[in-house]
This record gives C-alpha cells, sequence and structure tokens, in this order.
C-alpha cells in the first residue's frame, strides 16, 4: 500500500469570497439558500475541480429545467413514525444546515416541498425509497429526517431508477437519540445524482451512518456534520464500488465547533475499469476543530483498492485544528492496488480468478458492511457488489 | 502415482534491455515417493524454475515442456495447476490485504477440493495443523502474510501444503531465514507431508543445513540455469565441504 496524503485548501467559489485565491479555510465556507448567491463552476474552484461538469446535466449551471419529479416513499409507517409533506418555509426546514454549493442551492430553490419524517420512542425501521424522474429528466428533491430526543431509530435511504436528480437530506437529531442510517445510491446506469446532506447532532446524541454507493453515472454526495452540543457522536462509514465510466464523489466535512465531541470517518472504495472507460473516485474528507471544540475526539480514513488499470482514486484529508486542547486527531489515506503478485498467490492455491477478486473485495469492504445491521439488506449489498465485479467489462 | 517431468526447460523474463534467458535447459523428473533437493547459488536461477512450474505470468517459457501425469502444465492457468495438484511454497509469500488468512486457507481448500469442507471438520484440521506447526491460533484472523516475520511466512507456506495436500511439491527456500527451531518446526511439516502418502517433494535450497532434517533421494546442483550435476546425498556433503566452485568457476 502507497501512503498518499494531500492538503484541500477548501472550498467554494462563492461570490461572498470573489476573487482568485479560493477560501483558504473549511471555516470560511460560504453557505446561502440562494443559488444566485453562488458563481456557477467553472471546474477549477477547489470543491468542483474534480467533478466532470460536462456530466451534471446542467444542474450546477442553471440550465436543468428540473422538470421531473423525485418520489419519496416511506415503507409503511409504524408506530413512532411520522411523515409528513410540508412547504420548504417550514420553520424546521433547514435546521439541518444550509446549502454550501450551487447545486444544492439550485436543489433548494427549486423544491416546493419536502418531505419530513420524524422518528419517536423505538421504532421498527423505516426504509425510504427515493426514486429518480427517469431517463433524460431532472429533478430537485428535500428530505428531513428528525429524531425526538431520546428516540432510537434506524432509517434506509434507497436511492433508485433514472435521471438526474439534485437534492437536499437534512438529518435532523434531537438530544440524546440515536439514529442509525443507511443510504444506498443503486442507481441505474443513466443516473447523475448530486446530494447534499446536513446533519445536526444535538447534545450526547448519536449517528451511525453508512454510505454505499454502487450505481449512477456520476453520484456525487457531500455530507457536513455539525454538532448544537456536546457528547455528540458521528460516525460516517461509506463504500463505493466504481466501475467502468463511473464517477463516485464523496466529500466530507466534520464541523466541530462544541467541546466534547467525536466523529469517526472512514470510507473505503474499489474501482475497476475498463479500457477506454475510466473509473475514478474521489472522497475529500474536511476536519474542521473550532477553537470552541476543546476535547474534540475525531479520526478519518480512506482506503481505495485499484482492481484493474484505467482507474483513478483521488483522495484529499484534510484536518485543521484550532485549539491546542484536543482528546485526539488523526487521519489517513492509502490507496492500494490489486496487483498480479497477489493474484498469482492466490491462483497458486487453486483459487480461481474471479474468486480471487471477490475474496479481496469482500474482505475489503467487510469493515464497512459488517456495520449493516439489518441482515436482509447487508445480504443484498453483498450480492450487489459480487454482481459489479462479475461486470469485467472488455 | 504423480510424476512430474520437466524436459529442456527454457525460461526468460523480460528485462528493459529485452528478453534474458534465465534457464537454459532444465531435465528433471520427480516421481511420488521422492525427495529432490535443488541446490545452487544464488541467481542461478532456482526460483525462476519454481516459478515457470506454478506458472507465474512474469516467467516466459521458450521452449521445452512440463507435465503433470503426462498432462501439459504450460496448458493450465496457474489455478488449475495447483488444483491439478502442484504447489509452491514460495521463497517470499506475498502479502494480500483484506483477506484473512482463515478465509483465504477456507477458499483454497473449496478449490483444491472441488467442494467447501464441512466446517466442523474444518476448523479442527486447521487448528490442528497450526499447532504442529506452532502457529498461533491468532494467526487465522489476521491477513495473508500481512505484517508476518520471515519465519512466520515460511511456517504460513507450509500450513498450506498440510492442507492442500497436493501431489508434488516444490518448495523454493522454505529453509531461508529460519532459526534452528523454526527450522526444525518447518522440517518436521515438510517430513509430515512426505510421510502422508504417495507425494513427490523439489526441495529447493541454498544450503545444506535442511538436508540434515529432510533427507534427500537425488541432489541435484543448479548453474548457470540448467542442472550441472546429480547424485545422491552425498552430492551434499561435498557442497557442503567445497562449495559451489567446482561448478561456477567462482567462490559462492
Ligand atoms: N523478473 C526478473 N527480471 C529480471 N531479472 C530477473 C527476474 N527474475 C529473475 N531474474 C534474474 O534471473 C536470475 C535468476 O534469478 P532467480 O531465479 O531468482 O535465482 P535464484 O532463485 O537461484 O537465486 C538472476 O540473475 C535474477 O536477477
Ligand atoms: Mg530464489
Amino acid at each position: 500500500m502507497t501512503e498518499v496524503a494531500g492538503l484541500a485548501p477548501e472550498l467554494e467559489g462563492a461570490k461572498k469570497g470573489q476573487g482568485e485565491s479560493p477560501i483558504a479555510s473549511a471555516s470560511e465556507r460560504f453557505t446561502s439558500y440562494d443559488v444566485e448567491a453562488f458563481e456557477v463552476p467553472g471546474g477549477r474552484e477547489e470543491n468542483w475541480r474534480f467533478t466532470p461538469l460536462r456530466r451534471l446535466r446542467g444542474l450546477h449551471d442553471g440550465t436543468a429545467a428540473f422538470d421531473g419529479t423525485a418520489t419519496i416513499a416511506v415503507s409503511e409507517a409504524a408506530s413512532g413514525v411520522r411523515v409528513e409533506t410540508v412547504a420548504t418555509d417550514d420553520p424546521r426546514i433547514g435546521q439541518g444546515g444550509v446549502p454550501a454549493d450551487r447545486v444544492a442551492a439550485a436543489a433548494w430553490s427549486a423544491s416546493k416541498d419536502a418531505t419530513v419524517v420524524t422518528l419517536d420512542g423505538a421504532p421498527e425501521p423505516v426504509t425510504i425509497t427515493v426514486t429518480g424522474p427517469g431517463e433524460g429528466a431532472t429533478a430537485a428533491g428535500h428530505l428531513q429526517l428528525r429524531t425526538a430526543p431520546h428516540a432510537a431509530a434506524t432509517v434506509v435511504v434507497e436511492y433508485r431508477g433514472s435521471g438526474a436528480l439534485a437534492d437536499n437530506v437534512e438529518v435532523v437529531l434531537g438530544d440524546g437519540s440515536r439514529l442509525t442510517l443507511v443510504v444506498t445510491t443503486e442507481w441505474a446506469d443513466d443516473a447523475v445524482h448530486v446530494g447534499a446532506q446536513h446533519i445536526s447532532v444535538g447534545r450526547d446524541a448519536t449517528l451511525r451512518a453508512t454510505a454505499v454507493a454502487l450505481g449512477g453515472d456520476l453520484v456525487r454526495i457531500s455530507p457536513t456534520v455539525n454538532y448544537r452540543g456536546p457528547g455528540g457522536d458521528a460516525e460516517l462509514a461509506g463504500l463505493g464500488f466504481a466501475d467502468a465510466g463511473q464517477h463516485l464523489e464523496q466529500r466530507l466535512l466534520v464541523d466541530h465547533s462544541v467541546p466534547n465531541c467525536t466523529s469517526n470517518v472512514l470510507y473505503k472504495n474499489a474501482l475497476q475499469s475498463a479500457k477506454g472507460a475510466t473509473a475514478h473516485t474521489v472522497w475529500i474528507g474536511d476536519v474542521l476543530i473550532r477553537a470552541a471544540a476543546e476535547n474534540t475526539q475525531t479520526f478519518e480514513l480512506n482506503r481505495n483498492l485499484v482492481l484493474t488499470e484505467h482507474a483513478r482514486a483521488d483522495s484529499v484529508p484534510n484536518l485543521e485544528i484550532e485549539t491546542g486542547e484536543i482528546a485526539g486527531a488523526g487521519h489517513a489515506s492509502a490507496t492500494g492496488r490489486f496487483d498480479d503478485e497477489q493474484l498469482f498467490y492466490l491462483q497458486s492455491r487453486g483459487i480461481p480468478e474471479d474468486v480471487a477478486r471477490r475474496l479481496v473485495v469482500r474482505g475489503f469492504f467487510g469493515e464497512i458492511l459488517s456495520r449493516i445491521t439489518l441482515p436482509e439488506l447487508r445480504e443484498r449489498l453483498e450480492a450487489a457488489i459480487e454482481a459489479e465485479l462479475a461486470v469485467t467489462g472488455a | 502415482m504423480s510424476t512430474l517431468e520437466i524436459k529442456d526447460l527454457h525460461v526468460s523474463v523480460a528485462t528493459d534491455d529485452g528478453a534474458k534467458e534465465i534457464l537454459k535447459g532444465v531435465d528433471l523428473t520427480v516421481r511420488a515417493g521422492e525427495t529432490h533437493a535443488i541446490m545452487g547459488p544464488n541467481g542461478s536461477g532456482k526460483s525462476t524454475l519454481a516459478y515457470a512450474v506454478a506458472g507465474h505470468p512474469k516467467y516466459e517459457i521458450t521452449s521445452g515442456s512440463v507435465a503433470l501425469d503426462g498432462e501439459d502444465v504450460l496448458e493450465m492457468t496457474v489455478d488449475e495447476r495447483a488444483r491439478a495438484g502442484l504447489f509452491l511454497a514460495m521463497q517470499y509469500p506475498v502479502e494480500v490485504p483484506g483477506v484473512s488468512t482463515a478465509n483465504f486457507l477456507r477458499s483454497a481448500a473449496t478449490a483444491v477440493r472441488g467442494e467447501a469442507p464441512k466446517l466442523r471438520t474444518w476448523v479442527k484440521e486447521v487448528k490442528e495443523a497450526m499447532s504442529d506447526l506452532d502457529i498461533d491460533p491468532a494467526f487465522a484472523e489476521r491477513n495473508v502474510n500481512e505484517g508476518f516475520s520471515g519465519g512466520e511466512k515460511k511456517r504460513h507456506e507450509v500450513l498450506q501444503l498440510a492442507l492442500l495436500k497436493p501431489k508434488i511439491a516444490v518448495l523454493d527456500e522454505t529453509d531461508s531465514g529460519l532459526d534452528v527451531d523454526a527450522l526444525r518446526v518447518v522440517s518436521e511439516g515438510v517430513n509430515r507431508f512426505r510421510a502422508s502418502g504417495d507425494v513427490g517433494v523439489l526441495l529447493i535450497t541454498h544450503y545444506t543445513r535442511i538436508l540434515q532434517h529432510i533427507t534427500p533421494d537425488v541432489v541435484h546442483v543448479f548453474a548457470g540455469g540448467r542442472i550441472v550435476e546429480s547424485g545422491g546425498p552425498e552430492l551434499a556433503h561435498e557442497l557442503e565441504k567445497s562449495g559451489y566452485v567446482r561448478f561456477t568457476g567462482a567462490a559462492v
């Protein structure tokens, strides 16, 4: 494994920060609900430089018509689960966070209403299915998940279907609550999805999030975590399997602004290309520990496994510390290649090549998948990953 | 009764200056029940022979043949060779991050045996084989060869030998880098394998000391990419006294 590390000056091409020089720190990241407050990205901006804008279906530059609808369906509401459709001027909307890029702001502006799912007590696991607008269409979406104080809930959000979607997902954790959240993007091959997740962690609240990125042509998800009070604990795990031609991007920001909070980020991507169709993953992990955030404990880790040639894994961990009083902080990033020597070794023990690849990928993702405590879901995702592996391209 | 038959084997590797011939006509037949030692100076091509037989993609066979019980080994993929009954204990075993040893061993046994071993007997079998080789059971949970010491890697190779039960095993410097105790443990492992049935062993080594534990039937001296002399165990004694000078023309 070769260790690769790099620092990203954050972020934005916002009008507020005009001029040529990028804003230096994640703490100065520009946010606004107003799409026009953001400049149209040209591709050189720090937060867009990895994204192939030409494939964004105009979500970023105002040319997307938002002519379609993404449906949000919630599995039969168990007791303790309330599902509402509200106007976006509902006072709760925005409690999770504020858009930090032009696509998120565009989605916010284009969404007339939002689905709010409130979880109270200890409800049965809830599955929310978001279905794209269909091939050729574009849509905006807004979903908010809320846990009442001291609730303990499990929510699965599954993205499926075709078309282009820009959306905002707010996750507002009440004080002392615990949310296990699994988000899967199992899009059809044509789909483009640019999603912002605004996560607000209440006092003594716990988030256990796992993201599984499999499908789509271009999927870019940007989770931002804020803490409203001490004792918050957020764990963000994720995996991505990028195959030929796919672009999977994960941009995380954990903003520690209050004392005694914990964050743990662990993302793993595997890449499998075919000739002429590069698989590309991008992982940006920003952790900001502000001056007030004493006694913060944080660790972030990104691992990438390159299975074939013609694949590119970008990995940029970035830890900014503005206080000397932290409990612990670290980051690591490494990209390794499943190489001919490893394949030879496994094959020399009788293991066929396809089984050898499965063995390696299963082992690599095991650490993430084992966090998914719903056995049926975990088995389905394992099978989906193996199906991706079987498509070795040309 | 298995037979590995290597005939006039020529092997090249690609280098920056074009193909370089390393094996220059190797003839060797190993039959079940026999142990052959191949001894030779560093760089003489011993590992190249082992890799070429196992099918490593870096080594190009330019002429000659390798057959196992009459079947053309060179036509087989690497994994087919293993399933046909060939085994190579590597001089430098490869680390495979992300794959636990337990998982690896089970996958290999499943492939070689043609069906997944019954879980109950399998666990016992692995445990015993590990204990025979003084391997800490905790190794099962570690990634294949990752962070293993040189000696641990070699024991892990012999563990696979015990579990996969090949017809013909090629052991490439399985003795190098071992202290006296580890050498004894590893040698006992190889001897258990020899006693386990009608199997053949090709023991590649640079030093004679392992031959005090594992008595060969035939000793071959390897130099300049071919076998230059073959004899009985007494040939090893001569090498111990005089080194490879007589065969290479230079002190090694
Ligand atoms: N992949 C390779 N590229 C270039 N030269 C190689 C390669 N593999 C082996 N050689 C050369 O072939 C010769 C024999 O190597 P090897 O088979 O490892 O010898 P031994 O195992 O007897 O020490 C050496 O000169 C070595 O440098
Ligand atoms: Mg060697």
